[in-house]
């Protein structure tokens, strides 16, 4: 035995009894620090006070998330889709939607449009939350205040067929000639530039919310900030908002009608859109429905859940240049490529998501026509992958132009992994089909608007969502006139069809516009439609009667119950 | 010393100065604005917009407004969040990111230290070749597969135990923070414990431990007097920069925990061109940067005059 060997052993055998100490001492130390930071912790939380399961039947009390955290509450000024999901909650406009997408009052009993008039009989019952009754000062003064140049509204256009409302918005005019007028407390009456058909059903829209002149005043510009500084008159308040983290909304009793608000307490306790950690918060019951990705599918269906989809109304579509300079303006090259590719594939091989629908027509399935579907009464003219054909087009086009060869082109697109994965579809299919090489631009949103803006692409990848329940909230996007309008396509035949769907009070004939607004969008190869999105979603199955909307909030649980 | 402190923070100054102005001159380059929207303004709501937001000024007066702005530690109004101001963001958000990473310092710091000196207490054997197989893991995975990782396992646990042993993703009390903590701190830890490791084997070889044992010292003072003190400085000379590191760089992690922290905003506003937010955040990291560094550095030339010569 060598003594050295021994005073190494001993060393170690004591070094390592006093590392057992120091981690016995650290856990102790990181014990106490954890309790403070409980504490501290308690002051950011994101429980919002309640409970943790995703349905508490006791409480009548249900848990979910947000995408993102709405970026004020002010309806006036909202432009986003939480902020107007949470306000259907919590606000209730002259018109709503019922539990089948149908119109029907809301804060207005009834009313009558004649001619450029439309007039609104306020219901007695409808309340503030502190128990005055909506009047029709309410309506004028949330219209005026939308367009007045003070507030910079993005949404004041949607208010323009009101009479005045743009002169309103622009400066020229005061805010007190804008064509609404409160008649008596219950009376609103509202006078229109030029008598349209669909003016009704924009009305649900939340830049028509209204809101009350003595409380705006009081906030001091922070009106919708804060749970505290906005009033409401729907199903339910906001009680907490803890900036980024959790919402809580609790039924209103001063609201008018039993049969919407049956649920006590909405509780999003979650802010976030990374879809693993929902399915994940899903999977732990500590939400009651959550939205998948296409990878997600399998254990869905693994665990034996209640799978759902819907189309959330949207249209994607490949946007073509049409300004002069760009090659993309000759119609024989963008048949080529509306030849070459077919969104059929598109949505079955490369998205591989239930609810998609292959895109055909700029006009989305659920539009409603003169009394079936839009689009069953015109089905949508479209060219079936042809690569024969394709090719032809490409080399007329090619003599058209004078080229022996197409150069590069650029295809515009966002930064998200799927629209990546999209363009790459498109890509190949072009240099397998056409031999054409294109390369992709991936941009951030507000880059990708600036560039479509700028004109800086040949095509690019864009969609188009309804603001309104009418077919035109669609048909006049490529009109010569409209700012969206970014791959400048012109087309007198086309702002002519326009014009008649905007001015014609005969539903047939504004149908018949829209039918001939699809076939000259189709002949002129304005875009190639890609696809309708869909949402695949789950549910906790006691949760019952939660709508999906096309139009207006896109979850809305005022109709919902817990099933025991 | 003194002239030397001054020095350091007026470098300090300058930098985040520096920082503020490349941020503001790369910021208005990019294409697009922040009040761009999918529904195109016509030329009456854009006038109305620059209008409120003082976009319509030209761009060295707004340089100027802002930098005077930014003087009187007001960061002016996010474009996103329209009611909210920037100095709100970050008081109700940073404590958030600074308490989830203070856990995950501690963590980091206290694993880094004796793992460190496990490792080298039984070089070559077993512990340390498990422990350095970890830390290779532990440095070269990037957090956010720990994270998507960490939290499946807790689904399968929880699903496992029939009850909640830790809630899967939120914010409110320490039960949250731990899973996003350790995720948080594991890859500094990795770094720790080599850096650890290696300074523990030089000290275990010096004189003075030689020393010490000759002179019959007990060993348990050996180890905590001469070995452990001794190696440990280059550990907490390392802290000041990874306590900045880790609490301005918890995003990802931020992300899939659905933590409030101000990671997310930081990066939401780079992609939604907040102008007033990209600002806000960049200074506010950027002079917390800055601070811990100099703090690091005065540290060093009060423990070490050498550096104060240099």
């Amino acid at each position: 035995m060598k003594p050295d060997r021994s005073v190494d052993s001993r060393l170690l055998s004591a070094a390592g009894r006093q590392l057992i100490v120091f981690t016995l001492i650290s856990l102790l130390g990181v014990a106490v620090l954890m309790f403070a930071l409980n504490w501290l912790a308690g002051l950011t939380s994101s429980a919002a006070g309640g409970s943790r399961a995703a349905v508490d039947i006791e409480a009548n009390t249900i848990t979910t998330y947000l995408r993102d955290e709405p970026p004020q509450m002010n309806s006036m000024i909202a432009t986003d889709a939480v902020s107007g999901m949470i306000l259907n909650h919590v606000m209730e406009g002259l018109l709503r939607y019922d539990q089948f997408g149908n119109l029907e009052g809301g804060v207005a009993e009834r009313w009558e449009q004649n001619g450029s008039e439309i007039t609104f009989w306020l219901r007695e019952d409808s309340l503030w939350s502190d128990g005055q009754p909506v009047t029709a000062h309410d309506f004028v003064f949330a219209w005026r205040n939308a367009l007045s140049p003070a507030l910079g509204s993005q949404y004041a256009f949607i208010l323009y067929p009101v009479l005045n409302a743009e002169k309103v918005n622009n400066g020229e005019l005061p805010l007190e000639s804008l064509g609404v007028e409160a008649v008596d407390d219950r009376t609103f009456r509202v006078t229109l530039e030029t008598p349209i058909a669909y003016f009704d059903r924009m009305v649900a829209f939340v830049t028509f919310l209204p809101a009350r002149e003595d409380f705006y005043n009081a906030t001091n510009g922070r009106y919708g900030a804060d749970p505290h500084e906005m009033l409401y008159n729907g199903p339910y308040m906001m009680t907490s908002w803890v900036h980024g983290s959790s919402l809580r909304l609790e039924k209103n009793p001063y609201y008018w009608d039993d049969n919407r608000g049956l649920i006590e307490v909405i509780n999003f306790a979650h802010m976030t859109s990374d879809p693993n950690t929902l399915l994940n918060l899903f999977k732990d019951k500590q939400i009651v429905m959550a939205d998948l990705g296409a990878t997600m599918l399998d254990e869905a269906m693994l665990q034996g859940w209640q799978i759902q989809s819907f189309q959330e109304g949207t249209v994607f579509f490949i946007e073509f240049n049409h300004r002069d300079e760009r090659l993309t303006r000759n119609l024989n090259l963008r048949k080529a490529f509306y030849l070459a590719q077919d969104s059929g594939e598109l949505v079955n091989r490369v998205i591989k998501l239930p609810g998609y629908l292959p895109g055909e027509s700029l006009f989305p399935v659920w539009l409603r026509g003169v009394e079936d579907s839009l689009r069953d009464e015109f089905p949508a003219p479209m060219y079936e992958r042809n690569i024969e054909l394709a090719r032809e087009y490409l080399q007329r086009a090619l003599d058209e132009l004078g080229l022996e060869q197409l150069p590069q082109m650029t295809l515009l697109t966002g930064d998200t992994p799927t629209s990546r994965m999209q363009a790459e579809y498109y890509q190949e299919v072009f240099k397998r089909n056409l031999g054409v090489d294109v390369i992709i631009d991936s941009q951030i949103f507000r880059q990708r608007l600036e560039k479509m803006t700028q004109g800086e692409f040949d095509m690019v990848m864009a969609g188009w969502g309804p603001d309104y329940d009418d077919p035109l909230t669609f048909a006049d996007l490529f009109t010569s006139w409209n700012l969206n309008n970014r791959g400048r396509y012109a087309s007198d035949a086309l702002d002519a069809q326009v014009r008649i769907a905007q001015s014609s009070l005969d539903t047939e004939e504004r149908m018949r516009a829209f039918g001939e607004i699809q076939r000259l969008i189709y002949e002129d190869v304005v875009i190639i439609p890609n696809y309708e999105r869909g949402y695949v979603y789950v549910t906790d199955p006691r949760l019952r009667g939660m709508i999906r909307r096309v139009i207006g909030a896109e979850i809305d649980f005022t109709y919902a119950w817990i099933e025991e | 010393m003194w002239s030397y402190t001054l020095k350091r923070i007026l470098q300090g100054i300058i930098t985040v100065w520096f920082i503020a102005t490349a941020t503001f001159v790369a910021m208005h380059n990019v294409p697009g604005d922040p009040l761009s929207s999918d529904r195109a303004a016509n030329e009456t709501i854009r006038a109305n917009l620059e209008a409120r937001y003082g976009l319509d000024r030209p761009l060295f007066e707004q340089y100027l407004m802002y930098m005077g702005n930014m003087l009187r530690g007001d960061f002016g109004i996010s474009f996103t969040q329209q009611n909210r101001e920037v100095n709100d963001i970050i008081r109700e958000h940073f404590p958030v990111s600074a308490t989830l990473g203070v856990l995950a310092v501690v963590f980091a710091a206290l694993g880094g230290i004796l793992m460190g000196a496990l490792t080298a207490l039984y070089r070559n054997r077993l512990p340390d070749y498990i422990i350095m197989f970890l830390v290779i893991l532990g440095i070269s995975v990037p957090s956010f597969v720990f994270a998507a990782l960490g939290q499946l396992s807790l689904v399968n646990l929880n699903a496992m135990m029939g009850f909640s042993v830790l809630p899967v993703a939120g914010w409110g009390t320490v039960s949250h923070m731990l899973l996003p903590a350790l995720v948080l701190g594991l890859g500094t830890m990795a770094y720790l414990t080599r850096l650890m490791r290696s300074s523990m084997l030089e000290v275990i070889s010096s004189d003075y431990v030689r020393t010490a044992r000759a002179k019959g010292v007990p060993p348990a003072r050996i180890f905590t007097r001469h070995q452990l003190r001794n190696a440990v400085m280059p550990v907490i000379t390392v802290l000041g920069p990874a306590i900045a590191a880790i609490t301005t760089g918890g995003f990802v992690v931020e992300l899939v925990f659905a933590v409030p922290g101000l990671g997310r905003y930081f990066v939401q506003a780079v992609q939604q061109l907040d102008y007033t937010v990209i600002m806000g955040t960049t200074v506010f990291y950027g002079t917390f940067l800055v601070f811990m560094v100099i703090l690091v550095d005065l540290v060093y030339g009060w423990i070490d005059p050498r550096v104060r010569l240099k």
